[in-house]
């Protein structure tokens, strides 16, 4: 139980930190490709013997990279795209299921084990969290110009084809950490929805990280909490407390909530661009 | 920085195409230091084409690019182009303050981990304080208005201290007192040496204070003095004077 705690408050403020940059950046589909085409690259790994985290890595990767060449070599939209290609690969991945005779439980991987975890698992997880965070880190303002202005952050002779990709690969990665807990489904809420109810509250990114990776790791504690004393899915408990506090925020936040706007709604609105 | 006899941007014959859809061809431009040129043409002109090449978003698929005598891949890496993208280009939501946007024109400076240094932290409230901004340096960019926010990426571009400063349609919803700051602070960077090409399908902007003109409509159709370029039949050339289909060459049209 312990175990379980201290592992879904790591992933759960790593996933947190990147969160930020998926709102931002409007990646919540592409998080959520990523997170279900890891899939099958499980399974082989588990077939073959070698670290889960080698086989997500490598699957996710491969998903973003099948994206962005279907998108560049068609006239198909990107949403379209990012449908297509990530349902395959889960789909790939369902039949290796049927089809690899090992003792691997579906159900774990989809809804996530954390309250079973094993010390390999967790070794690996917490590797996993400590590169995103360093990478996440070390990168901070480049990766923060990438999101808001790409052009200008082209212009001064950054790298943005490099930022991508890094991006998306800490991406994959947070994914492959968020899976141990939350289980390959609802791994996108984990990277979506703090950094989207951290948005309400501030204005400012420092202030934004640090709500959403407290966000983060709050309803990781009460939702392992929560499920272990109700028996009831891990999982689950732990995105609903995050809704939970997205939806605190919808209705409550001071400047951007909506309840302020009815009661407030004489004031002039500065957020709105003036023409 | 010397500026006697220097060319700011040298643009020679060059061709942009998308997946076989051109989108400028043959343009050439040669700007010297110190001078504000307007670019002018529609929608879909290849303005922004023309701004992408001179930024490396984009490689011209043939001719040749030189800014300051120099590579555009030379140039972004001494920060020599700033780009002031258009109020529509950004997202006005995004959570950073006045004095976090004009920081980020001293990215290019810094070294990797992208910590300001003093002489950063002057760049930026010098800029700030030649925009008129420095009182709201804090205040988060989706609280500033449309004119404020204008004058902050001016900031960003001035701070940048770079030699050529590319505006997208700079005058637009901006209101009376910004476009009277801008205008002034263009005479001041002209005076500095830096080239300042303008971006915009407002005639009466550029009559007002630019000294060369670039007609512009999938090539460089005119350019030279703006006296000299703003005749009738220049303009109905930039606006439309010719079918499009003759313009977009062998492209498939329904991509045009």
């Amino acid at each position: 139980m312990v175990k379980a705690l201290l592992i879904s408050a790591t992933v759960g403020g790593v996933c947190g930190l990147l969160s930020c940059y998926m709102t931002l950046k409007g990646w919540a589909l592409m998080g959520d490709a990523v997170s279900h085409s890891v899939l099958p690259g499980v399974i082989l790994a588990y077939a073959l013997g070698l670290p889960f985290s080698v086989g997500a890595f490598v699957f996710g990767v491969g998903s973003v990279a099948t994206i962005g060449f279907v998108k560049q070599k068609s006239r198909i939209k990107e949403d379209t795209v990012i449908g297509l290609v990530f349902t395959g690969f889960f789909a790939l991945g369902l039949v290796l299921v049927s089809k690899t005779r090992s003792n691997i439980d579906l159900t774990h991987i989809l809804f996530g084990n954390v309250l079973g975890i094993s010390i390999a698992d967790i070794q690996q997880t917490v590797l996993i969290s400590a590169l995103v965070t360093a990478v996440l880190l070390l990168f901070r303002r480049d990766l923060l110009l990438f999101c808001f202005d790409p052009t200008h952050a082209r212009s001064i002779g950054i790298n943005t084809g490099f930022l991508h990709y890094l991006l998306l690969s800490v991406l994959s990665l947070a994914a492959v950490a968020g899976l141990q807990t939350v289980g390959i489904i609802l791994v996108v809420a984990m990277l979506v929805t703090p950094g989207a109810t951290a948005y309400l509250l501030t204005d400012r990114f420092d202030r934004m990280s640090w709500l959403a990776i407290g966000s983060s790791i709050l309803s990781s504690l009460i939702g392992v909490y929560t499920s272990y004393w109700t028996d009831s899915s891990t999982a689950g408990c732990i995105v609903l407390v995050q809704t939970g506090l997205f939806v605190i925020a919808f209705l409550f936040a001071p400047k951007h909530g909506i309840l302020r706007h009815r009661f407030a709604s004489s004031m002039p609105i500065s957020s709105l661009p003036n023409r | 920085m010397t500026q006697s006899e220097l060319m700011r941007i040298e643009a020679d014959q060059i061709c942009v195409d998308y997946n076989g859809t051109v989108a400028l061809y043959d343009a050439s431009l040669h700007l010297p230091s110190g001078c504000i040129c307007g670019l002018v043409g529609m929608n879909g002109s290849g303005k922004s084409t023309l701004f992408k090449a001179l930024t490396g978003f984009i490689r011209p698929s043939r001719g040749h690019i030189r800014i300051n005598g120099c590579s555009v891949a030379r140039a972004q890496r001494d920060q020599a182009v700033a780009y002031v993208p258009q109020s529509e280009g950004i997202d006005c939501d995004f959570p950073v303050s006045v004095w976090d946007v004009v920081m980020m024109g001293r990215y290019g400076s810094m070294n990797v981990l992208r910590i300001p240094r003093q002489s950063d932290r002057v760049a930026v409230r010098d800029a700030l304080e030649r925009v008129e901004l420095l009182d709201l340096r804090d205040r988060p960019i989706a609280a500033l208005s449309g004119g404020q926010r204008k004058r902050t990426f001016l900031a960003r571009a001035i701070a940048q201290r770079a030699s050529v400063l590319l505006l997208d349609e700079p005058f637009n919803g901006v209101d009376v007192r910004t476009e009277k700051l801008m205008a002034e602070l263009f005479f001041q960077l002209r005076k500095e040496g830096r080239t300042i090409l303008i971006s915009t399908h407002d005639l009466s902007h550029v009559r007002d204070f630019c000294d060369l003109t670039v007609l512009i409509n999938k090539t460089v159709l005119a350019y030279g003095e703006t006296s000299k370029v703003f005749t009738p039949e220049n303009l109905s050339l930039a606006f439309g004077g010719l079918p499009p289909d003759l313009l977009t060459g062998n492209s498939s049209s329904e991509d045009a």
